[in-house]
């Protein structure tokens, strides 16, 4: 799916070379400061490289116009980003941003069983804990059905207990769907759980 | 019903309103005796060189003075208005500032002056300049507000357009709430200052032209076009500025800019 030929990017990354595969669920483990998220960000182009080159389904990623790549390439940060209004506002705002047609309450509510929230979709963002919020944040990705999800950290602010919930039912929805999956995490034995490929960098 | 001079010894004593303030000031310990002092000499000294100079404009009467000073007047917006603002901002966003207080003020002058008023000759330094400092006045302030509230808004909330462009948004679509927040700040002062006009004050020019003798029934026909004037200035200004000033925030692959 990608593949990256002698990458530099500021002194944080040096002459990277990786193939990530398509359909399979790739994690990316490294120290904090290993440049991990500055790797997802290449990935959809929210950087780019200062030399070397990211092919995406065999194509540059420089041909590709950047709103294009990331709407079949979606990144989810670290830090959810909750918008003003409700959960429901928050789910279907990543459809709106990709110019996707809206989809129904019900729809929506799949979603949040999918990462185990149990909470009515007019509830107020600002009322859910951080652990909560990353969640919408996650369905608002399944939601936009995307090729390729980028996860950085998905379950850092959820305890162990949810994590595993919340990371299996991604990787059921990712295998289900025939997506590609690729997850930053510092936690090695989530990683060697549940990837096909690890990368260390 | 004349207009009553004011001579020179009475404006003399008018200047004991600073004194007083001095006296006050120094015995509160205030020291800010030096910025009172230049504050009266400047607003003394700028107006008494104006004065004079637009007697020479109006005797003269020819439109390339109109339109130098018309000319003169945008470029010292847009230089006070990099003056005013407290903060750093890029050439391409100065560009655009210069841009939007130029075609922002310029149109809606010449839509207020031949359409509005349909001053002859079209030219009249006499409609042209006084007009032209309120609608430009106006907008700058509204532009200045419109820049902190654009600038700040890309500062502290860089993480939600950020996420908003890994979903997928075009740069328009992840600036748009910003836009629209800066839009607001930028023309609420205007929206507030019709909502007290002729209650809470009269407004400046209205004031002088009663004391000119002019009927207050003109004077407030003259103000409430000159209201909307000044409200089509700062709308078509800032709109301007922020339409085409949110983009200097991206780099031509849809990336924010450090």
């Amino acid at each position: 799916m990608f593949k990256i030929n002698q990458l530099n990017y500021k002194g944080i990354l040096k002459d990277l070379d990786m193939t990530i595969p398509e359909k399979k669920v790739t994690s990316i483990l490294g120290a904090s400061g290993s440049g991990k998220t500055t790797l997802l960000k290449l990935l959809n182009k929210m950087i780019s490289p200062d030399s070397g080159q990211i092919y995406f389904d065999g194509q540059p990623i420089d041909d590709i116009p950047s709103v294009e790549l990331r709407r079949q390439v979606v990144m989810l940060s670290q830090k959810p980003a909750v918008f003003p209004g409700s959960i429901k506002e928050n789910l279907q705002i990543g459809l709106i941003f990709s110019e996707q047609p809206l989809k129904a309450s019900k729809d929506l509510e799949t979603v949040l069983r999918q990462v185990h929230l149990d909470k009515p979709l007019d509830t107020p963002m600002d009322k859910l804990s951080g652990g909560e919020q990353q969640r919408v944040a996650l369905g608002r990705v399944m939601l936009m059905n995307p090729k390729v999800l980028l996860l950085d950290e998905p379950s850092s602010a959820l305890d162990e207990e949810t994590e595993k919930f919340v990371i299996e039912s991604v990787i059921d929805y990712v295998k289900d769907k025939g997506k590609t999956l690729i997850m930053v995490t510092h936690h090695r034995a989530v990683a060697k759980k549940y990837s096909d490929e690890i990368i260390e960098i | 019903m004349g207009v009553i001079k004011i001579g020179t010894i009475q404006l003399i004593l008018a200047y004991g309103f600073v004194v007083i303030l001095l006296i006050i000031v120094k015995k509160r310990g205030l020291s800010r005796e030096k910025e009172i002092l230049i504050a009266s000499i400047r607003m003394t000294l700028q107006l008494f060189i104006t004065g004079h100079v637009l007697v020479y404009i109006f005797d003269w009467d020819h439109f390339i003075f109109t339109i130098l000073i018309i000319l003169l007047m945008e470029v010292f917006a847009v230089y006070n208005v990099f003056k005013r603002l407290k903060m750093d901002i890029s050439k391409a966003l100065k560009k655009i500032v210069a841009i939007s207080i130029f075609i922002g003020t310029l149109s809606s002058l010449l839509i207020f002056v031949f359409v509005i008023v349909q001053v002859k000759p079209w030219y009249n330094p006499r409609y042209f300049i006084p007009i032209a400092g309120m609608l430009i006045g106006n907008a700058m302030t509204g532009i200045s507000l419109g820049i902190s509230r654009l600038v700040d808004g890309f500062k502290s909330q860089r993480d939600l357009i950020e996420s908003s462009l890994m979903l997928g948004a075009t740069k328009k679509a992840a600036s748009k709430f910003l836009v629209d927040q800066a839009f607001d700040a930028a023309i609420l002062p205007t929206i507030n200052s019709m909502v007290g006009m002729g209650i809470v004050f009269l407004p400046g020019m209205m004031t002088g032209q009663i004391l000119s003798g002019i009927s207050p029934v003109t004077a407030i026909e003259y103000q409430i076009a000159i209201m909307l004037g000044i409200l089509g200035s700062v709308t078509l200004t800032v709109i301007l500025f922020l339409n085409l000033g949110y983009k200097t925030f991206y780099n031509d692959k849809d990336q924010l800019i450090d």
